[in-house]
């Protein structure tokens, strides 16, 4: 069970390819990450709507393999 | 019968104006990120309704699809849905969640 670090960075780059990405290992395991993404494509759209795009870009991972991802979302001109 | 879970949420998010989608029940939550989004309901003393969603498989599914949210918990309040549970700790944290229920009409009781 779970999604390497790299991985799950990968799939938001592909997505987002202006992202700042930040990952932190949260339990120092490769398995409960903590993402932050700071895109232009966030802009004007709300937290859910942001969470919802990156959802998107992890193709369903998110709530599978993928169990515990902590996301912080912010926009950047 | 998943059309029964959706007209069922969508009745729920209705008649109840804080529902909790969550793992377990309040007092025993099965997930530390519900339990997190029961504390943080409770700290801010809002009285809220639960859905244990490992109770009943068709609403776990269900209300993923109706809020297109692949995570549990979710927050409704008065149909709106608010964000699961990382949304929840952001707007606890910066004071966001005690505004929305000021302006949402939700009392609140100094905890």
């Amino acid at each position: 069970m779970g999604m390497k670090g790299a991985d799950i960075e990968a799939m938001i780059r592909a997505a987002f390819p202006d992202a700042q990405i930040e990952m932190k290992d949260l339990a120092g395991d490769d398995n409960h990450w903590a993402a932050t993404v700071r895109s232009a494509a966030f802009k004007g759209k709300s937290r859910v709507q942001q969470h919802q795009m990156v959802y998107a870009a992890l193709q369903g991972n998110m709530g599978g393999v993928l169990h515990a991802l902590q996301l912080t979302t912010t926009s950047k001109d | 019968m998943a059309d029964a879970a959706q007209t069922q949420i969508a009745e729920d998010v209705k008649n109840n104006p804080v529902l909790l989608y969550m793992k377990g029940t309040p007092v025993f939550p099965q997930c530390g990120f519900s339990s997190m989004a029961v504390q943080i309901l409770t700290h801010l003393g809002v009285k809220f309704e639960a859905r244990d969603v490992l109770a009943d498989p068709e609403i776990r599914q269900g209300i993923k699809i109706f809020s297109n949210w692949p995570t549990i918990p979710q927050l409704y309040v008065k149909g709106e849905f608010i964000g699961g549970a990382d949304i929840l700790r952001e707007m606890y944290e910066s004071g966001e969640l005690k505004t929305l229920f000021a302006e949402k009409g939700i009392a609140l009781q100094d905890a």
